[in-house]
């Protein structure tokens, strides 16, 4: 791997921040223009990002900075991990940005929607490029400001109270990372992220200092990737329109948090220090603890976007279980999850929305039959539940394997009882859904719902079924060369030799 | 050359607002325009000398100190310039529309604001205690005909109670520099700072100058005259006040602490000014999250963001010099922003009652945006100047070991983010009922797009300079305090 100086990465985060400015500069009635700059941005975006991952490949690691405060640069660069991410962020935002578009066709104030929806996208490429932790700070805090708006949207008063849950939640939890952060300054001084931990290198003798900094540091990454207790912001954000949801849990925010958690163990900290001042261990009980907390209250819920919400908060922290295990296998089974779960809870997000639009339905007992109304929303929805579940050969049950096969490797046989009891759970609450959709006979009328276009029901349909089809691709063709699981062992490679 | 300049950044305003009064109406504009246009040129070869390493002075008429009146230009100086120049201009593009010079209004408005520039730079230039007394007297004045100068009753009011408690501090000041005088045999701020020593009349003079001072740039608890005067004030006006006339009084302060020997007073002095600064942020915060009306929690904003200041005391070291001028900047800009931000919502709206701004999110974007813009460098959020202030003061106060400072400074930042959102909380909200259909002439909308422009190019500006904060960084070190080591 050679660093070279190079404009791609700045390039990648600044397209979708111009397009985001332009869209909402246009106005609200340039509809046709903001529809070409959109899918036009992120096919851009998509072109870039292969652009730099060939670059990747070749070991080049295009690099880019500059001074931001005295003695911290902003500096972008694009490792495999970040290509790992920025992918997924990139292709996820062409389909969003596909249903948005559909989605979005009645609702008021859409320049403003889709400018601080690209200006999200770019926070997001922004923490994917990130070289250290203050540019990723810097990239963070900007996606809790462009995602407020779309959280809030709607104006109505439940909007406003989910959105100040969100900031009491990321703000508070900003404040510590900050505090944690200028700890770890004034500790060890201006620290680029390298695979393997930069502090395991300086060899430090303050250990209490440094479990305070990272206990700080991952509170601030915690609260967006809804670790419990930190993640009652996000059943409430579930007002947001339904693209929003999609995005917030499949690669903005929530997936933000993840990915921080993995930069703060696997290259600030490293595994090796991670482990040794017993830190490992304790992120490894609060996920396992959130996974089956979040599993338990998704079984709850009678709402099927807040019964999505929480599944999230139990899925996500597959991720961050993975990384704190440690050992090879299980980084990868953390890694890979990392695309996988993307893939599949943005499918499940599309189709709520889908079913809600067309027919009214927000509610589990009203999933009744729907099959037959929409079979083929019924069925994406359907590939991404089983997926989730972790039933072969879907992408979720690679993750759970490898997952599972890593814990074990590394003696921590505990961590299989979790997957055992969090697979179970996730059969208890997704599988009834699936079974209403194409085993219960359909209602006489439905809740609701309006009649768009065909071109409108297409748009929502559509990018569905192509996120359901990447499901079933991650996992059927996990063994063949650039699939997120080949590229995640390849990342691995890096980190753990 | 730059003896040209630094006349030039005092005598083109007060030259523009000579000839303005004995003018016709139509030439007004081009007269403010020409003064105004005067001072980036003029900024150009005093910063770039500053930069070179060089102390540049000048005496006024050939007589020099102690004696005659000197002035003089350090890095620090230029800083304070440079920000009054940024704010100065862009302000000024709002003022052209809200008080158009051949209107009665602005000819009113306009030779006043001048006046007002004028003799903020002439404080800023200033090197001895008598002259910054006289220039902040006049930039006290100017600024109280200023707040009054629409003629409404509560703006009147809320002059007259500026104008009182401000000639009361300068009382303060005034006994101090006698007290300074007789004890140093100067005024020359520099000189004094050399030859004062420790003792209790230097402790009392430093008190009653410090009183004076802390007065009139409103730091909790002395603090009564500003909301009512900064929220009462047409939008430049209030932008001004709490961007710059406030800071001078700080910066006399810093220069008199840490230039005039008022560093004399000893740790437990500047302990009580840092502790009156964390009681500003903290009480003044929540103050502002009270606040029913739209710039009055703008005012009591300025009021939590005066206290970081106060910080430096205390801390008095480089790294919290340097995040202190350089918050110092960064919040100049962005209130600058949020005060014109504001009060052109007020005027949209009709009402400065928060409640109405439900839905302006929709209608008046532009001034939505630069509030939150403005907002984002006033929580410290970055990308924004804010941030980069937060930052450098953070890591100051944690090298200096103060953990109550950094916890008051995290807090503060949190509370600023209650009261930022919940003016763009509100502009997301749902509109109370239908809008009403603003019946304004072309004109008029020009002259709204115009100050909505103004707020937006030094909200925008209140970002940048949190992305290419190095130069100032660069600047502001070379002003470092004698005695303070990098």
């Amino acid at each position: 791997m050679t660093e070279v100086v190079h404009p791609l990465p700045i390039v990648v985060v600044l397209v979708s921040l111009l397009a985001g400015l332009a869209i909402a500069a246009l106005g609200e009635r340039r509809q046709r223009l903001r529809t070409v700059l959109n899918l036009t941005a992120a096919v851009l975006k998509l072109g870039l990002v292969l652009w730099i991952a060939l670059l990747v490949m070749d070991g080049v690691v295009p690099v880019f900075r500059f001074p931001l405060v005295p003695g911290f640069d902003l500096l972008l660069r694009a490792d495999s991990l970040s290509i790992l991410f920025a992918s997924l962020s990139a292709v996820l935002w062409l389909v969003t940005t596909v249903y948005a578009i559909a989605y979005m066709e009645h609702y008021d104030n859409r320049a403003r929607f889709f400018g601080f929806f690209s200006i999200c996208v770019t926070a997001t490429m922004g923490i994917a490029m990130a070289g250290n932790l203050l540019t990723f700070f810097v990239f963070y805090e900007l996606l809790t400001l462009a995602t407020w708006p779309l959280v809030v949207h709607t104006g109505s008063r439940a909007a406003l109270r989910a959105g100040r849950t969100y900031l009491r939640f990321t703000l508070g939890g900003s404040a510590l990372f900050l505090v944690g952060l200028i700890w770890l300054y004034a500790l060890a001084g201006t620290q680029d992220f390298i695979a393997g931990g930069s502090l395991g290198l300086l060899e430090l003798d303050a250990h209490a200092s440094l479990r305070a900094i990272f206990v700080l540091i991952a509170i601030g990454m915690g609260v967006k990737a809804a670790l419990v207790p930190l993640h009652a912001w996000l059943p409430t954000a579930m007002v947001a329109p339904a693209p929003v949801s999609a995005l917030l849990h499949a690669v903005a925010v929530v997936k933000a948090g993840a990915f921080g958690l993995v930069r703060l163990v696997a290259d600030v900290f490293g595994g090796g220090l991670t482990a040794e001042l017993g830190l490992g261990l304790a992120l490894a009980i609060a996920a396992s603890f959130t996974i089956v907390y979040g599993s338990v209250l998704a079984l709850g819920q009678s709402d099927l976007k807040r019964r999505l919400a929480y599944s999230t908060v139990s899925q996500v922290s597959y991720i961050a279980l993975g990384i704190a295990i440690g050992g090879p296998i299980a980084t990868v089974g953390g890694m890979v999850h990392l695309v996988h779960q993307g893939v599949m809870k943005i499918t499940m997000f599309f189709c709520a929305g889908t079913f809600a639009t067309l027919l009214g339905v927000t509610r589990i007992d009203e999933l009744d039959g729907l099959a037959r109304r929409l079979p083929w929303s019924a069925a994406a929805f359907s590939v991404a539940a089983l997926g989730m579940i972790g039933l072969p050969p879907m992408a979720g049950f690679v993750s759970k394997w490898y997952l599972g096969a890593g814990a074990v490797a590394v003696g921590q046989t505990w961590v299989v009882a979790v997957l055992v009891a969090s697979t179970l759970l996730n059969a208890a609450y997704f599988l009834p859904l699936v079974s209403r959709m194409w085993l219960r006979p359909a209602p006489d009328r439905w809740p609701g719902g309006s009649q768009p276009s065909a071109w409108v029901t297409a748009g929502m349909v559509v990018p569905a079924l192509v996120t359901a089809g990447l499901t079933i691709a991650f996992g059927v063709l996990a063994g063949s060369t650039l699939s997120p699981l080949d590229w995640a062992i390849a990342i691995a490679r890096e980190y753990v030799p | 050359m730059t003896t040209e300049a630094l006349t030039l950044l005092v005598f083109a305003p007060l030259a523009g607002a000579l000839v303005m009064v004995v003018a016709p109406r139509r030439a007004a504009a081009p007269i403010a325009v020409l003064s105004l246009l005067t001072l980036p040129p003029a900024l150009v070869p005093l910063t770039r000398a500053v930069r070179a390493g060089e102390l540049v002075q000048l005496p006024l008429a050939g007589f020099a100190a102690p004696l005659g009146i000197v002035w003089r230009v350090d890095a620090l100086a230029v800083t304070m310039l440079l920000l009054s120049v940024a704010v100065v201009l862009l302000v000024s593009l709002h003022a052209l529309a809200s008080f158009p010079p051949e209107r009665e209004s602005g000819q009113r408005f306009w030779p006043l604001w001048l006046i007002l520039v004028s003799s903020l730079h002439a404080l800023f230039l200033s090197a001895d205690l008598f002259n910054l007394y006289v220039t902040l007297e006049l930039v006290t004045l100017a600024g109280v005909a200023l707040i009054a100068v629409r003629g409404e009753p509560a703006a009147m009011r809320a002059a007259m109670r500026y104008l009182l408690l401000g000639l009361m501090a300068s009382l303060f000041y005034l006994l101090a520099t006698a007290l300074l005088y007789g004890q140093t045999g100067t005024l020359d701020l520099y000189l004094v700072g050399e030859r004062l020593e420790a003792g209790g009349l230097t402790a009392i003079a430093v008190a009653l100058m410090a009183t004076g001072l802390l007065l009139k740039a409103a730091i909790v608890p002395l603090h009564v005259w500003l909301p009512a005067a900064h929220g009462k004030a047409p939008g430049p006006v209030s932008a001004v006040l709490s961007a710059l006339v406030v800071k001078a009084a700080l910066y006399i302060l810093i220069r008199l602490w840490f230039w005039g020997g008022g560093g004399q007073a000893g740790e437990h002095a500047a302990l009580l000014l840092g502790v009156l600064g964390a009681l500003a942020i903290l009480y003044a915060s929540a103050a502002a999250i009270a606040q029913r009306r739209l710039k009055m929690l703008v005012a009591y904003s300025t009021l939590a963001q005066l206290g970081y200041v106060m910080l430096l005391f205390p801390l008095a070291s480089a790294g919290a010099y340097r995040a202190v001028v350089f918050h110092v900047v960064a919040h100049g800009i962005a209130k600058a922003a949020m005060f014109l931000a504001a009060a052109n919502l007020l005027r949209a709206l009709g009402s400065e009652r928060l409640q109405r701004l439900a839905g302006a999110g929709s209608r008046h974007g532009l001034d939505v945006l630069a509030f939150a813009l403005a907002g984002v460098s006033i929580m410290g959020l970055p990308p924004s100047g804010g941030f980069v202030a937060k930052w450098l003061l953070l890591a100051a106060a944690w090298q200096e070991r103060g953990w109550a400072w950094v916890v008051v400074i995290s807090v503060g930042s949190l509370l600023a983010a209650v009261y930022v959102f919940r003016v763009v909380s509100l502009a997301f909200a749902q509109p109370l009922r239908e809008p009403e259909r603003a019946a304004s002439a072309g004109e008029e909308q020009g002259r709204a797009q115009l100050t909505s422009v103004a707020a937006l190019l030094l909200a925008a500006l209140a970002i940048v300079l949190g992305l290419a904060s190095a130069p100032l960084i660069a600047l502001i070190d070379q002003g470092l305090p004698p005695g303070m080591l990098r």
